[in-house]
């Protein structure tokens, strides 16, 4: 069983789903979650990934995993075939962000989604005072190589929420070590590192 | 001649031949009264039964999968590189079984047999026989060997078919399918290039109505180009250029029709190495298997709603250059494996080979078909 020690964002969502459900992991990388959420809540599912390394790795663990690349869209699936479809720190590399969040809730019946927060005062600091793009750890690469191109705020996510009639469950700011403090919880788009929703059709 | 057998082989094995008296009813209505299959073990089927495993084989291949049949053997069987002791597929671990299909020419009954009222080869007056024929007839042989149900059922190509067909077939007995380089049914381009291989077979003057045995011939010229064709497709663009690129025999043209090129020299030696060695009425049968096989047929092509039976878990791979049997008819089959919220597993391995890809050591490919009978090996113990 692969443990989430070093993930705390991956045990917030492991909290918001319920028991024996059905979930699809978007970008399911060495399948902590997924593997987690099987042996402990009973969930089943699959996850998707389009990296070489995971492969064998997920089926040693006895995790489903499908090989694809999520820019071709999840037009594999049929509509509302599960409970919950998770991307995890996925999102702001998509080609389409908005079109993967639309398919998450026509696949599934509530999506999850985490992605690093551009609004983080370090990153707002780096822009504004030094005038350069953001280099910080959970923002981890140059401007000219980085698979991150469709960074966003927690308050821009909130927005094309709005503009694509989503509603927002529940949600949570964490700093770069995945975890939470009061004054998180009071500015979260200025504090927050990592940004986690949770979401249905509004 | 091998030197020596190596460690990581089987080594030496000997093919054993069953005799079935049941009559087998076919697919296209018509019965064999008794039929033979002729099959290779490796590895040691444990006390409890449950480490036993069946490869099926692909279009041209045989039970031979793995091992020498003897020390003046050019080449071991026909999937040495996944076989064997400590290999992908362990026989420390597991019981193999692979057995010639019906219809084919290694042993098995098929058209080159003798016909049991004429004493006279079948020759066309074989029935053809269907993928679930195979199956059929493979569950007959499970049950002569103590083996209710196999720990996996494992096949490349024409092989993943037969998979495929014994998890909707029989569902209580197989625990695990790995599917590899398949489809769950032939595009039109594919059996185009079956319909042109058997033309050729047909057209050629010794084919005699496919009684050429009478004639003591065999329609080799047909046998040879139907041969060429289906190696160009089992093969990809990239790796035609990889290995032979424009490459001349002889350094320079020849001006005549003599083979110039590397590539050309390459499909007549594949072509001289298969007559002699398959029988083409075999050749026509194996092509109408693979043309007819469609089990989403009876569900008016809805291949979820034909999966429904299914229990089994499941491994499906396919490879980025294999254009036979592309990554997409893969991705057809573990949709609609997921549709019925099976247990699938899917690997696209990146690699060169085209078709033959599921042939070769690809690091890739071992290390997903690996960890996948590696868990297969855990569950077992």
């Amino acid at each position: 069983m692969l443990d989430l020690t070093n993930r705390p964002d991956l045990v917030i969502i492991a909290d918001w789903i319920k028991p024996d459900s059905r979930a699809l992991d978007l970008g399911c990388g060495d399948g902590a979650l997924l593997g987690h959420l099987a042996y402990h809540k009973q969930v089943s599912g699959y996850g998707l990934e389009r990296e070489d390394e995971y492969i064998a790795q997920c089926i040693a663990a006895g995790i489903n995993i499908i090989q694809m690349d999520l820019d071709q869209g999840l037009a594999e699936f049929d509509d509302n075939s599960f409970d919950y479809v998770v991307l995890s720190l996925t999102l702001q590399a998509m080609r389409h962000p908005e079109k993967l969040l639309e398919d998450m809730l026509r696949v599934g019946r509530e999506g999850i989604v985490t992605f690093p927060n551009f609004g983080h005062w370090r990153a707002r600091v780096q822009l504004g005072i030094f005038g350069s793009m953001p280099f910080t750890k959970t923002l981890p690469n140059t401007w000219y190589d980085t698979p991150n191109i469709h960074l966003c705020t927690l308050k821009d996510f909130e927005a094309l929420c709005k503009t694509l009639n989503i509603r927002i469950l529940e949600h949570q700011a964490v700093d770069s070590e995945h975890r939470s403090n009061p004054g998180l919880k009071l500015f979260p788009n200025l504090l927050g590192e990592i940004a986690l929703y949770r979401f249905e059709w509004g | 001649m091998p030197d020596f057998i190596p460690p990581d082989s089987v080594g030496l094995v000997t093919p054993t031949t069953h005799h079935f008296q049941k009559p087998l009813q076919l697919s296209g209505g018509e019965t064999l009264s008794d039929y033979a299959l002729v099959y290779e073990t490796y590895g040691e089927l444990n006390t409890s039964g449950s480490n036993a495993l069946l490869i099926c084989h692909a279009l041209s291949s045989n039970h031979h999968a793995a091992g020498y049949h003897g020390l003046a053997d050019k080449k071991p069987g026909w999937w040495e590189n996944i076989v064997g002791p400590g290999k992908t597929i362990d026989t420390n671990h597991f019981f193999v079984v692979c057995c010639n299909n019906l219809g084919g020419c290694f042993g098995s009954t098929g058209p080159s047999t003798a016909h049991p009222s004429t004493g006279k080869p079948y020759g066309p007056d074989f029935p053809i026989v269907t993928v679930h024929d195979w199956v059929t007839s493979q569950a007959q042989l499970a049950n002569v060997l103590g083996v209710d149900t196999w720990a996996a059922v494992i096949g490349g190509s024409l092989g993943g078919m037969q998979v495929l067909q014994w998890s909707m077939d029989y569902p209580d007995r197989l625990r695990h399918a790995i599917v590899i380089a398949a489809s769950s049914k032939l595009t039109a381009q594919n059996i185009a290039f079956n319909e042109v291989a058997r033309q050729a077979i047909r057209s050629d003057p010794d084919f005699h109505d496919g009684r050429y045995y009478e004639h003591d011939t065999e329609p080799q010229r047909g046998l040879r180009i139907a041969r060429m064709l289906g190696h160009i497709t089992y093969l990809s663009d990239d790796i035609m250029g990889e290995k032979f690129g424009r490459d001349l025999r002889d350094g320079k043209i020849g001006f005549d029709y003599n083979a110039d090129f590397q590539v050309e020299s390459y499909l007549r030696y594949q072509a001289d190495s298969f007559v002699g060695n398959f029988d083409a009425n075999t050749y026509l049968l194996m092509t109408k298997a693979l043309d007819y096989f469609d089990p989403a047929g009876p569900t008016h092509g809805d291949l979820a709603k034909a999966f429904a039976p299914i229990k089994s878990r499941f491994l499906v791979m396919s490879f980025t250059s294999d254009w036979r049997f592309s990554p997409e008819r893969s991705r057809e089959i573990v949709k609609a494996l997921h549709d019925n919220d099976l247990n699938v597993s899917y690997a696209e391995i990146k690699a060169s080979h085209g078709h033959d890809a599921f042939l070769m050591k690809i690091p890739q490919y071992l290390d997903v078909f690996g960890a996948y009978m590696h868990r297969i090996e855990q569950e077992i113990n």
